[in-house]
């Protein structure tokens, strides 16, 4: 193994001593190790004096580790700028063919590529804390607790590993070094949102859930890498692409995709969306089991958020909803339109969010809305409502909606997964645009008209249902 | 050593390389020729394992271009087009990074780094940062890098396109140096000059295919015929025509020239002259007309562009 990671670490020696020749390299990472924190001590001071007049300790506690973080995080951003230069750079500079006709594996180029843009920036902003923090001791501050500074270590350490990982596949994929620092935004703004909500946490919240965060930073970053390594293609490297935005080209891709070579539209659906709906055996296993785990959630959240619904309102439910039904356009199309705008919009979410985090965060919306439709139940049950009568209300569209749910869930998931799966021949934006037909065909050919059969079950049979379970 | 057997590449819709066939057995040296664009960088890319063909096989230094892409690697020298040196690297760093990815010793890479910095002369600059070389010395150390691991085979993207007279003789001494040892290069140039002094072996690219893969020779004697030989007279002939032997044809004739052409250069060409000279024609200089790979590099590549807009 470790004869293996040699032409790895022959990568990094030399990257690591061009980076240290290079000035402007240098500079900020000398300016943010040395200078920096020092103002940030300053700081510190300037703040805690503040506080502390007002007797705002609990403040000046959490600001001293707060400011830790940033004196960390700042020159760990200078690693962005190296990764994203890393391989597009080289191509820029032609340099990349001599170590693509080297015989180093693909996996050892991209490791040494990776550790050379995170270790020099990381030094530095380790090297940036022990200044900060022999400032304070010099200062005469009372230093955070050790399990602190070891949490915003280990964060800093895995953010800049996030960080680098995102950047070195945005710099194998992007034609020009221009292209990846446009995209480097991707980047940017959601870890300044992280870093924002780990300053909330630090100051208001549960330190401790940031070991979670640490957790969640790292499986990312294991994704990026192994997204990373599935699309990294010597041929691509070599490739003369400009930046132009092909839309033509993506939208033919998507229809084509989409159609999957099919002669019409009974053709469509007994080949190709059988095929696409085959192909999530396993994502529906898995979204499955998550339905299943997030209802039985739901329902143990009643020891702790528990209520009972009063009697009387439970007597009254069947005259309540006869009121409402008087008020609300219960049995007209645009609720039918409303309830299945609902739910697509959910999935559309879904997929969003899945996009973003290779399925991961595409499943939170399904899990949410079966965690509290347990939590739902449980209150009912509790209230003494019978499980055949809240049964009642659910099943008669939950039996379409849910299986639908689950389906687009599943597709989103495995869109994710097959994004972080080697496709040889093809590039990342290929095997996207694949997956979002893969997705929109399933939405398409099932789950809108399932959902359209579940609102109108919705609107025009549940209430009825539930007038006469509940009015009795 | 070198074999390609149906090699085609799609880039998208686009034919970069269609279905070429090529052979370079061990210490022959085979001059792929073409114009830009042609396809010869594609088919370079795909004999080095970069890229990947999309139709088709080959084989370098016994081992095949898809399954054993690392040791195909391995055991391949590269000059590409773009030399892309580091330049902040002097060339004793550079050559030991690119040694080390081979798998040498740091000792070993420094012994034959010197030795080949020496025999290009490139050893004075040793300790000059690569960005301050010139374009030629940069093409030279890019050479040294792709003959630093001893690779059986080697492929040469345009070796003296940037060099100086000079600098260019010694790299072509190189290559004539490196066949005598057996080694089997497959030489990619513009120069079609320095392609009949080093090859073996021509093939012409054109639009993907090869048109034409046969010695220079055959090369030469298939796109332009038969050589010919030319008698040039200190005096003009004014007028006279001169009587030839039965089987010689005279091909054309000038103010104090003529040529013409024989079956046999060894029986006729002895007849031709003592004729000459029996009809008291004052013959100064008696040589095969020269005929250069140039010459026959653009017949071939009119005849198809010519072949292609009839279709």
């Amino acid at each position: 193994m470790i004869e293996a990671l040699r032409p790895a670490f022959v990568i990094v020696r030399r990257e690591v001593r061009d980076q240290f020749r290079d000035w402007r390299i240098i500079f900020p990472i000398v300016g943010l190790t040395i200078v920096f924190p020092f103002i940030m001590n300053w700081t510190a001071q300037q703040m805690l004096d503040f506080t502390n007049q007002y007797g705002a300790t609990l403040i000046a506690d959490r600001l001293v580790p707060f400011l830790l973080m940033i004196v960390g995080f700042f020159p760990i951003s200078v690693s962005l700028v190296i990764a994203l230069e890393s391989f597009v750079g080289e191509k820029e500079r032609s340099s990349i063919e001599p170590l693509l006709n080297s015989p180093l594996k693909d996996w050892q180029l991209y490791l040494g590529k990776l550790i050379s843009s995170t270790v020099p920036p990381l030094i530095s902003s380790y090297l940036g804390m022990a200044v900060y923090l022999g400032g304070l001791i010099i200062n005469h501050v009372e230093l955070p607790e050790p399990v602190i500074m070891l949490q915003v270590v280990v964060l800093t350490t895995v953010q800049a590993f996030m960080m680098v990982a995102a950047a070195v596949v945005v710099s194998t994929q992007a034609t020009s070094v221009r292209a990846a620092n446009l995209l480097s935004s991707f980047i940017v703004i959601p870890v300044s949102f992280l870093i924002q909500w780990e300053s909330l946490v630090m100051f208001w919240g549960n330190i401790s859930t940031l070991w979670w965060v640490v957790v969640g930073i790292t499986v990312f970053g294991g994704l990026l890498v192994r997204i990373g390594l599935a699309h990294f293609q010597r041929e691509e490297l070599l490739g003369r692409e400009v930046d132009v935005l092909k839309i033509r080209w993506g939208w033919n891709l998507l229809v084509k995709e989409f159609r999957g070579g099919a002669a019409n539209p009974v053709d469509w659906y007994r080949r190709v969306v059988s095929r696409s709906v085959r192909g999530l055996a396993v994502p529906l296993t898995i979204v499955t089991g998550l339905v299943v785990i997030s209802l039985v959630l739901g329902t143990t959240f009643v020891s702790t958020y528990g209520f009972l619904i009063p009697t009387d309102k439970l007597a009254n439910a069947g005259e309540s909803l006869n009121n409402l039904s008087q008020v609300w356009p219960m049995f007209q199309a645009s609720s039918i339109l409303l309830i299945w705008w609902q739910n697509v919009r959910v999935l559309i979410i879904a997929m969003i969010l899945g996009v973003f985090t290779f399925g991961v965060l595409g499943v939170l919306p399904l899990m949410a809305t079966m965690a509290v439709s347990g939590y739902l139940g449980a209150v009912l049950t509790t209230s003494g409502v019978p499980l055949v009568s809240i049964l009642a209300l659910f099943l008669p569209h939950g039996v379409l909606e849910v299986p639908a749910a689950v389906l687009a869930t599943a597709a989103v998931l495995r869109a994710g997964a097959i994004l972080a799966t080697p496709t040889p021949g093809k590039t990342i934006m290929e095997v996207w645009l694949a997956n979002l037909a893969d997705w929109l065909k399933v939405m398409v050919g099932i789950v809108l008209p399932a959902l359209v059969i579940a609102s109108l079950i919705e609107i025009l049979v549940t209430p009825r249902i539930a007038v006469m379970v509940l009015g009795n | 050593m070198i074999k390609a057997d149906g090699l085609t590449k799609y880039f998208d819709n686009f034919l970069a390389v269609d279905q070429v066939d090529l052979t370079v057995s061990e210490g022959k040296v085979l001059a792929l020729l073409g114009k830009n664009g042609a396809g010869k960088t594609t088919t370079v890319r795909m004999l080095t394992s970069i890229l990947r063909p999309s139709a088709g096989s080959a084989s370098v230094a016994g081992y095949d271009v898809v399954r054993q892409a690392d040791r195909v690697r391995a055991s391949v020298g590269v000059l590409t087009e773009h030399h892309g040196l580091y330049g902040r690297m002097n060339s004793g760093e550079y050559l030991v990074f690119f040694g080390n990815l081979y798998g040498l010793a740091e000792s070993e890479t420094r012994r034959r780094a010197a030795t080949l910095l020496e025999r290009f002369g490139l050893a004075d600059a040793a300790k000059k940062r690569l960005g301050e070389y010139s374009k030629g010395m940069r093409q030279k150390l890019a050479l040294v890098r792709a003959l630093l691991h001893n690779p059986p085979v080697i492929l040469l993207d345009e070796p003296t396109s940037a060099m100086d007279p000079e600098s260019a003789r010694i790299v072509r001494d190189a290559i004539v140096q490196l066949r005598a040892e057996g080694k089997t290069i497959l030489l990619c140039t513009h120069n079609l000059y320095e392609g009949e002094e080093l090859a073996d072996y021509v093939a012409i690219i054109q639009n993907g295919r090869i048109i034409l893969n046969d010695t220079v020779e055959n090369v030469k004697l298939g796109l332009l015929g038969p050589a010919e030989y030319e008698a040039r007279l200190a005096a003009p002939l004014d007028g006279i025509l001169p009587v030839l032997p039965r089987g010689v044809e005279l091909r054309s004739q000038g103010v104090d020239w003529l040529r013409f052409r024989v079956t046999d250069p060894a029986f006729d060409n002895p007849l031709v002259l003592k004729s000459l000279l029996d009809q008291k024609l004052p013959v100064v200089v008696f040589q095969e007309v020269p005929r250069s790979l140039e010459q026959a590099f653009l017949w071939a590549i009119r005849r198809t562009d010519e072949e292609v807009s009839d279709d």
